[in-house]
């Protein structure tokens, strides 16, 4: 029994050692640093803006165009997005009254705002970026508190149907973080200090809306023809 | 009790890869090791879920009290008793059970083999073999309460 005595010892010994090793490999996971993010503040190239002022859904042909400036963590973004947005696609969009461009304008506050602009800018290379920006907002819950949105964003773009290899290159070399930053810019000079903030004509709208009272206003603007 | 500590060193590692499984999934870890696509398929498809609780959990939970036991199936007074083995013997059976439900999703419903998933089925089924060979010493060998 005493030699069983001992044996238990040793294996007691083993088993904290490999538990350690484990807890440790854990923790190191846990807090390296992200692979992947998008820096602010990039000098702009003209390449960056030629060609590109925002992200449009809608007829060219449409009377009225509203321009949302909005960041990706933000909750009430993400609210008008899966709550107001269908029923203005439905109401306006699809029936040819209004055309919607979308801009990003991610928040310093918010760790992943641009990080996910730039994942949905990714997407839009390969034709898939409202498919993305919907997923993107619809999983805010998702990644917003987590320590690291890139996979989480990754599993989006599979999910999206994405070429993986694709869009990991584009987000490895932050390809569009002087886009993202031209429109945050842009915000700025118009104005905006806070999102969602749509822009009609030339007068800007802060706050929560809801679909009601967009539409009304597009009513106001260009009436429906009967 | 050789067959416990390997119980207790299996339960311990299943634990970490469970436990490593379950912070990828809820995004506090990067992408995973190894992973050639299968287990982020895996973790991101709707039976990466069962009774609305993560996989990954539940095993980080059965690990843990599988690991419990057998701890305790080692302390002087249970070591000697029959009741810790059949616990370990029925927990790890359950274990295989589920692994073997889950197994058949990857292979036929999902179509996608998650490396760290086969690690935890291959984990599972050794628990139960030397939880299997522990019952039956104590059942062919001396008769303890």
């Amino acid at each position: 029994m005493a030699a069983t005595q001992s044996g238990v010892k040793r294996f007691y010994s083993i088993l904290a050692a490999v538990a350690l090793f484990g807890l440790g490999v854990l923790a190191y996971l846990l807090l390296k640093p992200d692979t992947v993010s998008i820096p602010a503040n990039v000098t702009i190239q003209a390449s960056d803006t030629s060609g590109f002022r925002g992200y449009v859904k809608g007829s060219p042909e449409a009377p009225v165009e509203i321009t949302e400036f909005a960041d990706y963590q933000c909750p009430f973004c993400q609210t008008f997005a899966t709550l107001q947005m269908p029923t203005l696609e439905e109401r306006l969009i699809k029936t040819g009254r209004i055309r919607w461009r979308y801009r990003d304008f991610p928040l310093e506050q918010h760790a992943f705002a641009r990080l996910a602009a730039h994942s949905a800018a990714c997407a839009d290379e390969q034709g898939k970026y409202w498919d993305q920006h919907q997923r993107i907002y619809e999983g805010q819950s998702e990644w917003s508190g987590a320590r690291n949105a890139a996979p989480i964003f990754r599993n989006y773009a599979r999910a999206a149907g994405l070429d993986l290899d694709r869009y990991d290159t584009c987000m490895k070399a932050g390809k569009y973080a002087g886009r993202i930053q031209a429109s945050y810019n842009e915000g700025v000079q118009l104005g905006v200090n806070s999102t969602p903030t749509l822009l009609v004509g030339d007068r800007l709208y802060r706050g929560r809306f809801d679909s009601d009272a967009i539409i009304k206003l597009v009513d106001s603007l260009a009436p429906r023809r009967q | 009790m050789i067959y416990r500590m390997s119980a207790a060193m299996l339960s311990l590692l299943g634990l970490f890869v469970s436990a490593y499984l379950y912070l990828y999934k809820i995004g506090r870890i990067g992408s995973l090791a190894c992973g050639a696509g299968g287990c982020e398929t895996v973790q991101q498809s709707p039976w990466s879920r069962f009774a609305g609780m993560e996989v990954s959990l539940i095993g980080v939970a059965g690990y843990a009290g599988l690991l419990l036991v057998s701890l305790i199936a080692l302390q002087p007074g249970p070591s000697t008793r029959r009741w810790p083995g059949n616990l370990l013997l029925l927990l790890s059976g359950l274990g295989v059970a589920f692994t073997v439900y889950l197994t058949y999703l990857e292979l036929f419903v999902i179509h996608a083999i998650c490396r760290w998933c086969v690690g935890s089925a291959v984990i599972i089924v050794a628990i139960f073999i030397v939880a299997w060979l522990d019952f039956r010493r104590h059942t062919q060998g001396v008769s303890h309460g």
